[in-house]
Formats: C-alpha cells, sequence, structure tokens
C-alpha cells in the first residue's frame, strides 16, 4: 500500500547498549530532577503549614493571658463619715460621693493588709501600696455599695483588681528587670505582690470580666473587656442576616430562575463578580459617603456597619446561593411544571426548599467572613471609644458600639503592652465564633448534601 | 418617629387584608372551591401586597425626600398618613377585585417577580453608589488641589492648618512594593502547593492538607495583622535589620509582605489548584505514554496549558494584595518615603485611607477629601486587575470545555 520503506533510517544517538539495571547518567538526572520538583512541592506545603501553627499559637499564647486576671482579696472597712457624709443612706445622696473618696478608703484597706501580714520590704514607698490596685478597683467598690447602701460601715471582703503592671508580673509579661526601668511599678512593689501571693491574698482566676466588661481607658489595660464589642458584633450580624439573606436569595432565584438571556441580565452578573473582588476598605468609603454623610445615620452605629457589611456580603451570599440552585437537577422543576405548577410554584416549592442547605452553607461562611472584617469599619466611626452598652433592640442600632475586630486594632494602637495581651485574646474570641460558624456550615453540608 | 409608626401599621393592615381576602375568596366560591381561578391563599396575599406595596412606595418616597432635604423631618406625620390612606385605598382595591374569574396568583406572581428583579438590582446600585460617591467627592477634591500635583507629586505630608503636599505616588510606590513581595512569597509556595496536591498528594494526605491550607484563607487579616505586629516585625527588626544595619523599625515592607503573601497562599493555590484539574487527563497521559517522568509532564505539558488561567489568578491574588488594609496597616508603619531598602517602614494607600478618614475629619478640607480621590485610585486599579483577570480565565476555560 504504501512505498515508504519500513526500515527507514532515522537519527537515533549514538547510544551505548547498557543493562536496564544501570541508569545512565541521563536517567539519573531525570530523576533526580524528579524529586527535585517533588521536594519542592513538599516544602511548600510545609511551610503554609508551619505558618499556619506558627500563626495560631503565638495568637494563642499572646492571648490566654487575658482569660486569666489576678485579684487582690482584701476586707475593706467602708468608713461611713466619708463614704456617706449626710449618715441617711440616700443612694441619691451617696451618688455624690465621688470615686476618690472610695480609692482613699481602698488605700487604707491596702496599707493595713500589708500591715496586718507583717511585710517589711526595703526601699518600699506608700506609693508602691496603693498602686498596687488597679485605678478600676475604686469604681467597682463604689458600683457595689450604690447597689447595696447597707454594706456601709461594715467590713467587706472584697476582690479588688491589681495593677496592670502587678498582673502582668504573676503572667511573666514583667520581670524585675522591666520593673526597675519602668515609673509605673518597682521591684520592690512586685516583691510586696509576690508576698501577698504566697500568702494566698492575691490570686489568679478565670477572668470572665474579659467577656462582659466594656473597653477601659489607656491606663487600666487590667479592667478592660470585650463585651460591647461582641454585643456590637452580634448586632451587626443580626442586621447582616435581616438584610442579606432574603435579597441576595431573592437576587439569585432572579437571576438563575427567571432572567431572560439579555444584556441587563449580563451585565448584572458582571457586576455581581466584580463587586466580590472590591477591595473592603472601599465599601467603608461607600458607607461614609453614603450612609454617614448623605444620608445622615450616627456614626460608630452597628446598623451603619451592618448595612456596609450586607453590600459587602451580598456577592457571596449570591454566588453561593446561584450554585446552590443550580445544583437542584432540572428533573425537578420539569416534573412540577407536569403536574400543572406555575414556574414561581415549582422554584418556591421544590428548587428552594431542596436547595436549602447549600444556601444556608453559603450564608454561613459569608456571615463568618463579615463578622471578621475591621477596615471598612474603621471608615465609619467604630473606633471610637465606647464605654457604654447599647440599647436592646432595635433601639440599640443606632447607639455607639465597637465590633471585635475593630476592638482589636483599636488595642493595639494604645502604647501599654497589656493591651496587646487584651488584643490577642479578642481575637481567640473572635476565632472561636468562626470556628463555630465553620463547624456550623460543615456540618450542615455533611447532613443534608444530596447527590443527584 | 411617625414613618416607622405607619412602616408597622401598614404590616397590620396587610395582615389583617390577608384573612379577609381569603375568607371573602372562600364566600365568593361558594360550597365549590374548585369555581375560583386561584387558590384562596392567593387571593389573600394579592390583598395584602396591593395594601402594603402603595404604603411602602409612600413611605420610601418620603424617607428620600428628607434624606435629599426636600421636606423637613416634620413632615413625617404627613407622609405617615398619606402611606396609611394608601394603605387603606389598596386594602379596599384589592378586596373588591376579589371574585371566581379574578386572576389572584398571576396578579401575585407578577408582583413577585417585580421584587426579586429589583433584588437583584441591588448589585448595579452597589456599584453606582461607589462610584458615584468616589467621583463625586474626587471632584470636590481637585477642585481644591491640583490633580497634577496628586498624580504626580512625590511627596506626602498632610498638614491640617493647609498647605500640605498631597502626591499619590510614594504611597503607589509602597503599595506596589508590599504587593510584589507579597506575590512573590504566595505564587511560588502556592503554586508548588496546588501542582503538589493535584499530580502527587495522595487521597489521605490531600485530604487533611487542602482544609488546613483552607484555614489559612478563613482566618480575618486582623489576626494575620496582629501577627504582623508582635511577632514577624520584631523578629525581622532584631534578626535582620539590626544586625546588618538597615534600620530599626519595627514595620516594614517586608514584614507586611511577608505576612500578606501567607495570607494569599490559599487564594493562589485554590485558584491554581482548580485550573490544573481543569487541564485534560488525556494531555497527561500522552505526555507519560511517551516517556516523560510526572514532573516533565507538569513543566512541560500542565502548566503551559493552565498558563492563562495562572496568570489570571495571580492577577486578581495581586487585586487582593493592592486592597489589602489591615496588615499593612499593622505591619508596614506610616511613613510616606520611597526607598529600596525593604526593612524600613513605608505606607500604601489603603493606610492613608484609613489615616485621613478616622478621627474628626472635616469635609471640606482636600486633608480629607483626599482620601477620596485615593480611593477612586484603588478602586480603578483592582477594578481592572479584575476585568483582566476574569477575561483571562474565562477565555482559558472555554478551550477545554
Amino acid at each position: 500500500m504504501t512505498d515508504i520503506p519500513l526500515s527507514r533510517p532515522v537519527d537515533v544517538p549514538d547510544r551505548k547498549p547498557g543493562s536496564l539495571l544501570q541508569q545512565d547518567a541521563r536517567t539519573k538526572a531525570r530523576n533526580a530532577a524528579e524529586k527535585r520538583f517533588r521536594l519542592y512541592g513538599v516544602i511548600a506545603i510545609a511551610i503554609s503549614m508551619i505558618a499556619l501553627v506558627v500563626l495560631l499559637t503565638t495568637i494563642l499564647s499572646a492571648g490566654s493571658g487575658a482569660f486569666r486576671q489576678t485579684y487582690l482579696n482584701i476586707p475593706v472597712t467602708l468608713d461611713a463619715a466619708v463614704l456617706d457624709p449626710k449618715g441617711n443612706r440616700d443612694p441619691a445622696e451617696m451618688a455624690k460621693v465621688l470615686t476618690v473618696s472610695y480609692g482613699r478608703v481602698l488605700d487604707a484597706a491596702v496599707e493595713a493588709t500589708v500591715a496586718r501580714h507583717n511585710i517589711q520590704i526595703e526601699g518600699l514607698s506608700e506609693d508602691d501600696i496603693d498602686n498596687l490596685i488597679s485605678k478600676e478597683a475604686s469604681a467597682q467598690v463604689r458600683d457595689r455599695v450604690l447597689a447595696d447602701p447597707e454594706l456601709i460601715g461594715q467590713t467587706v471582703e472584697f476582690d479588688v483588681l491589681t495593677g496592670g503592671r502587678i498582673d502582668g508580673f504573676f503572667k511573666g509579661r514583667v520581670t524585675m528587670e522591666s520593673a526597675a526601668r519602668d515609673s509605673n511599678t518597682s521591684p520592690q512593689q512586685l516583691q510586696l505582690a509576690q508576698e501577698l501571693a504566697n500568702r494566698g491574698e492575691i490570686v489568679t482566676r478565670f477572668n470572665w470580666n474579659f467577656l462582659t466588661n466594656a473597653d477601659a481607658s489607656d491606663q487600666r489595660p487590667e479592667a478592660a473587656g470585650v463585651g460591647v464589642a461582641i454585643l456590637g458584633s452580634l448586632y451587626m450580624m443580626l442586621v447582616v442576616l435581616v438584610l442579606a439573606v432574603p435579597i441576595g436569595v431573592a437576587a439569585s432565584i432572579y437571576l438563575e430562575e427567571f432572567a431572560p438571556q439579555n444584556r441587563i441580565t449580563d451585565i448584572i452578573e458582571v457586576n455581581i463578580s466584580n463587586l466580590a473582588a472590591v477591595p473592603s476598605i472601599v465599601f467603608g468609603i461607600l458607607g461614609l459617603a453614603a450612609f454617614i454623610n448623605f444620608a445622615g445615620l450616627p456614626q460608630s452605629a452597628p446598623i451603619v456597619g451592618g448595612l456596609v457589611l450586607t453590600l459587602m456580603t451580598l456577592p457571596t451570599i449570591i454566588i453561593s446561593t446561584r450554585a446552590a440552585l443550580k445544583a437542584v437537577p432540572p428533573s425537578i422543576r420539569d416534573a412540577a411544571l407536569g403536574v400543572g405548577a406555575s414556574k414561581m410554584q415549582s422554584v418556591f416549592h421544590h428548587v428552594l426548599p431542596l436547595a436549602m442547605p447549600g444556601i444556608l452553607t453559603g450564608t454561613i461562611i459569608g456571615l463568618a467572613q463579615a463578622l471578621g472584617e475591621t477596615a471598612p469599619l474603621l471608615l465609619i466611626g467604630m473606633v471610637a471609644f465606647v464605654r457604654n452598652f447599647p440599647d436592646g433592640l432595635p433601639g440599640g442600632l443606632m447607639d455607639p458600639a465597637s465590633a471585635l475586630p475593630v476592638q482589636v486594632y483599636n488595642w493595639t494602637q494604645r502604647s501599654d503592652p497589656a493591651f496587646i495581651e487584651r488584643a490577642s485574646g479578642a481575637i481567640i474570641v473572635l476565632l472561636v465564633f468562626l470556628l463555630c460558624m465553620n463547624v456550623l456550615a460543615i456540618w450542615l453540608r455533611r447532613k443534608f448534601e444530596r447527590r443527584w | 418617629m411617625p414613618l416607622s409608626w405607619a412602616l408597622f401599621a401598614s404590616f397590620l393592615l396587610a395582615a389583617a387584608g390577608y384573612i379577609v381576602g381569603r375568607s371573602r375568596a372562600f364566600a365568593t366560591a361558594g360550597p365549590d372551591v374548585r369555581k375560583l381561578h386561584s387558590r384562596p391563599t392567593y387571593h389573600g396575599t394579592s390583598v395584602a401586597l396591593a395594601a402594603l406595596l402603595p404604603a411602602l412606595a409612600v413611605l420610601g418616597l418620603a424617607s428620600v425626600l428628607r434624606l435629599t432635604g426636600v421636606v423637613t423631618p416634620e413632615s413625617g406625620l404627613v407622609a405617615g398618613t398619606i402611606a396609611l390612606i394608601a394603605a387603606v385605598l389598596g386594602l379596599g382595591v384589592g378586596v373588591m377585585r376579589i371574585g371566581q374569574e379574578y386572576q389572584a396568583r398571576n396578579v401575585v406572581e407578577r408582583m413577585v417577580l417585580g421584587l426579586l428583579m429589583l433584588s437583584s438590582l441591588i448589585a448595579i446600585v452597589t456599584t453606582a453608589g461607589i462610584v458615584l460617591s468616589l467621583v463625586f467627592e474626587t471632584g470636590h477634591f481637585f477642585q481644591l488641589y491640583d490633580w497634577k500635583a496628586f498624580f504626580f507629586g512625590t511627596e506626602w505630608t498632610p498638614r491640617f492648618q493647609g498647605n500640605s503636599r498631597l502626591g499619590i505616588v510614594p504611597l503607589l510606590w509602597g503599595t506596589m512594593y508590599v504587593s510584589a513581595i507579597a506575590l512573590l512569597v504566595a505564587v511560588p509556595i502556592g503554586l508548588f502547593a496546588a501542582v503538589y496536591m493535584s499530580e502527587y498528594a495522595s487521597r489521605r494526605v490531600r485530604g487533611f492538607v487542602k482544609p488546613a491550607i483552607e484555614v489559612l484563607a478563613g482566618i480575618p487579616t486582623i489576626v494575620y495583622g496582629l501577627f504582623a505586629l508582635i511577632t514577624v516585625g520584631p523578629l525581622l527588626r532584631d534578626y535582620f535589620a539590626q544586625p546588618l544595619g538597615l534600620g530599626n523599625s519595627g514595620t516594614s515592607v517586608l514584614t507586611a509582605g511577608l505576612v500578606m503573601g501567607i495570607m494569599l497562599i490559599p487564594f493562589v493555590s485554590s485558584l491554581s489548584d482548580d485550573i490544573i484539574n481543569a487541564v485534560p487527563q488525556s494531555l497527561r497521559d500522552g505526555a507519560l505514554g511517551l516517556g516523560s517522568t510526572p514532573s516533565e509532564t507538569v513543566r512541560q505539558v500542565v502548566l503551559p496549558a493552565a498558563l492563562p488561567g495562572i496568570v489570571g489568578a495571580v492577577l486578581l491574588a495581586a487585586s487582593r494584595a493592592i486592597g489589602e488594609t489591615m496588615i499593612v496597616v499593622l505591619g508596614a508603619g506610616a511613613a510616606a518615603q520611597m526607598s529600596l531598602n525593604p526593612l524600613e517602614a513605608m505606607t500604601t494607600i489603603t493606610v492613608k485611607i484609613v489615616s485621613q478618614l478616622t478621627g474628626d475629619s472635616d469635609f471640606n478640607s482636600p486633608e480629607t477629601l483626599v482620601a477620596f480621590a485615593l480611593g477612586l485610585t484603588l478602586f480603578v486599579i483592582t477594578l481592572a486587575l479584575n476585568v483582566v483577570a476574569l477575561i483571562i480565565v474565562r477565555k482559558y476555560r472555554e478551550q477545554y470545555e
């Protein structure tokens, strides 16, 4: 059939006929290259794993201190002459007594405790003793007394917060050497604290207050907590849930099931995929310009944060919802239409319920994304120092509040290194929330996922 | 708050309308419900929507007018009353319409379709809002400050007393420098990880490593920022910058770049993973059949075939890096300077947007308004990168489908 000679000469490189068991240089080089290539892959994966582990352990070890707190247990004699000069136990009158007076009562109590234990430390000044406890302690005592005026005149045991440096000493953050250079504490003070701890007067306990307290001022890291931030984040998530989910699902249903193939649909789709990639800080600028400057909503309010995060998470929710709707096989729709349902009925009665697990999973992941977002919230004034808890719903949406990631940022900007511990602690709280949401999403997917 | 009361009242009216409509539909049907064109619930819903929609329209219009300042807040009472009247009228019309032949289901479905369509327009409204707010305030800024000095100025020294120099060039330089370092870290690591996972890893290794890398993607950027601030920054300062005499700063371009690189690894690896998996198996089989080793197959067949997609993934990662905020705020520093030393603190566009817009800001001074011009620049850059990347990825996908 063909006239190509079967034994056509081919340019074969001159190779020595060797044994198959003996690799020639070229094979060796190729095999070595193969091994190297594999190794690069292993190294790349190892680097990412190490980065993940180092990242998490650093944050966990830096933040675990925030969940423990040292307290000084002292009997305080609530002197009626100082705390209730009129002597009528009228809360309105007593509220006029400033925290400073309580400070004096507390100073006396601390000095008495030190004297009672007969601790002698050379060079220990009176200031050292008084500064053993936090400046927040007097407010702590005042709140308790105002809540229960009958305490006045008695000697009551109080667990008062110790100062930030003392707290740091028991957590290893402050050492004798650093104390010698520090104007806020002294080695003598730390020795005193150690003596008191040896006698069981200073104890370190789990710090529930970190989860319930509001932020505290720059000098009182020991009293700062994430309570307001958790509540603010929660309010924002509620706004996102109420707005983003219905709108996102409605938009996905329209685009996936009803939209005609035309130019407008195309524009909407391109728009959504572009919005998903817009830097989050640009949404912050939008929030500032549209919701605060134009619409006149208050700064630092959860409603504004929630609206900004809603716009940010909508593309995520739309994309995942569309994927979930697409995964429902057309036979379901055809069957519904075949027994006489309208298009709308087939979607709402059959397709949507079947796509629900996928939609929920996507929604939770979108919410988790929104919960960790910081940059846009900085621009709408959530960085403000907020000491008061926002009101209950719905009025609380308009009150100033903080948010967890913003609180972290806020604390990193403070000068006292004790706030770094607080910031890491707040991140642990944030990560725990994110972990719960992701576990929920994975569980939902495992439980309800259907293969068609 | 008459508007919110009116809103509440219209919802109550709508609920009442649903009940009335449904029972009236049953009444008109007589003993045989099948005589109705639509099921009674649809009649109820149509009445409810007829009451609710006009009221909502009036309320929406009133709030827009109030926000734009056309009417005073005191007119809320009038608006609320009008809304209530509209709701009652709608209710009346809705109830009157009910009859055996009335096609309530079609009406309701048309209204629902309208609502669905409106929701899908939110995306466009958002984009329009972003563009409008940025362009509007940027225009305002360029009235106060020369645009040539903004785009070509090499000095960034904002002073709130006035006479500031607001040149974007040093910020752009910092942004590009940080992003370049981040990509230098993320692209090789992410790519090799993706190749290893799709071509070499056993099912077990893959099942463990892939989710672990995805955990990196789920960590909020503020966490990376804190990591840069408390760990990476001091480490680089104590072990590299100071011994080498290259600087003394805890924040630096290298710090931010490294940490951002870690953040981008999962982004690059999962995108490349998808793209590599999309290369048809037949190409691999052909190369292996001709006697190439797996690594030769990857380098000479799979990667060239996947190249456009990988370029797209890298561009998307670059747009991420340019728009990233928290890592650079906490890791890169705030000094606007142009230097080649990666261990020096530099700053980026996003850092300056944050610093110009937080705290008390006066919306008539160029020092505040410059943030909008910076935002617009950022938006345009990232948008361009995304569009190019999407076009490349889409084109590539069609090739093998």
